[in-house]
């Protein structure tokens, strides 16, 4: 049954309680077998929430197998990505299941320590989330620490996560050694965005037999944030839920032409495609597009594709840190060129170096900023080709024309 | 198409470190392009054995040390693979 994150009192009555939580869940139960508990999560087939979908109990059982030695769980609550506020939903509604679950990642791993990395923008998310430590004061637990993350949208990634808390530095650091196996201070950390860690509570208490009773697929189901319909927000969904399912439950607009899936770091599908596609990370990425956080926006039937593309591109072109010259460069110029199109004053070949850009840029920053800014725009010239070349064209836009036309 | 390699070494490039000096580019065309703000662009995969040398000399001259040769190994490939699964997108 639909809600399970969000099941309890509504989310506008603020942070649940620890004696509520527990009165509603019962209590955790005590993780006797660190390895079972791992096969658990195996069995349950549960995929990290962040954005890359990666198998959570791979990467467990990476930190559980370490050498020896010290260990950290990094709870990532750095929701950087614009369009999206699951995890910030989630963190100042629920901060018993983030905990419950970064308590059993801790035990099952044998960390020494909990990390909540939380952004700052995100203020009920943290003050939800101090006042939920304070209510565990009694109890004997691994240490949790509260840190904030800073504002940018880089921070949430797991090097840049890292490099901040270990040097006060914010930036990625590039993929030469992972935080599994070097993160803070230098030993294993187990980095898992905070829906992941809430959907392990839920599991470790009715089994992963439970968790797949819902979502056909990938199984499960997920916090997804929706944008451009009448009642915009968080929900809950079960795993392959019908994008034309959300469409018509949520108000997305008559004649919607594309669908934003996974926000800035996915990548648009045309309308007429997505509204009979399944929420399925498979299939997504297969249609050249992704699950990613969950970020699921329509772009309305008078809206421009390029010009809508344009600035997101202009905000992913802000948010490089600067450190990588084909992401500082590229991506400046991957946005100044559709940004022109998208005016109308777009230079001779512009429309023709943005194809060659599209293909270039994709694994040369030490992180995947750069791949992601390609991936969408690539999105955006299969999806909104002809307007693309009508704007380079007649450097004015189809769809505003026809607008005006019909109006 | 490179010739098939049997010394098992491939460039890599310190993103964060290169500056766009653009020598390595000059000394080995054949598996180093630069882009359109001077920033090179590395074939993938093992240097051909006839290019070894050139490829050392590239290294070599680099100024910021930001490229260098490693050896490319099935345990790199993997490790890269499940890096690019794993790397967290913001949001984390």
């Amino acid at each position: 049954m639909l809600p399970r994150l969000l099941a309890g009192p509504s989310l506008a009555a603020g942070a649940e309680s620890l004696v509520d939580h527990r009165r509603r869940l019962g209590p955790l139960p005590p993780v006797r077998d660190g390895e079972a508990l791992i096969k658990t999560l195996a069995d349950s087939g549960l995929l990290g929430r962040g954005g890359a979908g990666f198998p959570v109990a791979r990467k467990w059982a990476t930190v559980a197998g370490r050498p020896g030695g010290r260990a950290f769980v990094l709870a990532n609550g750095a929701e950087g990505e614009p369009l999206s506020a699951k995890d910030r939903t989630l963190m100042a509604t629920r901060p018993h299941l983030v905990l419950d679950g970064a308590k059993l990642a801790a035990a099952a791993v044998g960390a020494d320590e909990i990390v909540l990395y939380v952004g700052r923008e995100h203020g009920a998310a943290r003050a939800a989330l101090t006042a939920a430590i304070a209510e565990r004061a009694t109890e004997r637990a691994v240490p949790v620490t509260l840190v904030t993350a800073p504002t940018s949208y880089l921070a949430g990634e797991e090097s840049a996560a890292v490099h901040y808390l270990n040097e006060g530095d914010g930036r990625p650091t590039g993929t030469t050694h992972r935080p599994f196996e070097r993160g803070i201070a230098g030993d294993p950390t187990l980095v898992q965005n905070v829906e992941t860690l809430a959907h392990v509570a839920l599991i470790v208490r009715h089994g992963a037999g439970w968790y797949r009773e819902l979502g056909s697929g990938v199984r499960g189901t997920a916090l997804v944030t929706l944008g451009g319909v009448a009642r915009p927000g968080v929900t809950e969904i079960a795993m392959g839920t019908r994008i034309g399912e959300l469409a018509a439950q949520f108000g997305a607009p008559d004649g919607a032409r594309a669908v934003l899936l996974g926000g800035y770091f996915g990548g648009w599908l045309a309308a007429g495609k997505a509204l009979d596609m399944s929420l399925d990370p498979q299939i997504l990425r297969a249609a050249g597009s992704g699950f990613g956080c969950g970020v699921v926006a329509f772009l309305g039937p008078s809206s421009c594709g390029v010009g809508a593309t344009a600035r997101i591109l202009d905000y992913m072109a802000g948010q490089s840190a600067a450190q990588c010259g084909p992401c500082v460069f590229g991506l400046r110029a991957i946005a100044d060129a559709t940004a022109r199109l998208a005016a109308g004053s777009a230079a001779r070949d512009d429309l023709e170096r943005l194809t060659r850009w599209s293909t270039q840029l994709a694994g040369r920053g030490a992180c995947r900023h750069p791949d992601g800014a390609v991936g969408l725009l690539q999105s955006a010239l299969r999806v909104f080709s002809d307007e693309f070349r009508e704007h380079q064209r007649t450097r004015t836009c189809p769809v505003e024309r026809d607008g005006r036309r019909a109006a | 198409m490179p010739k098939p390699s049997t010394n098992g070494q491939e460039l890599v490039v310190d993103r964060i470190r290169c500056d766009g000096f653009g020598m390595c580019a000059e000394l080995l065309p054949e598996l180093i392009e630069l882009d359109d703000w001077g920033y090179p662009i590395l074939v993938a995969g093992a240097v051909p054995d006839q290019l070894l040398d050139h490829a050392r000399r590239a290294v070599a001259v680099c100024p910021l040390l930001a490229l260098r040769l490693r050896p490319v190994a099935r345990a790199t490939m993997t490790a890269t693979t499940a890096a690019r699964a794993t790397v967290a997108s913001p949001g984390g």
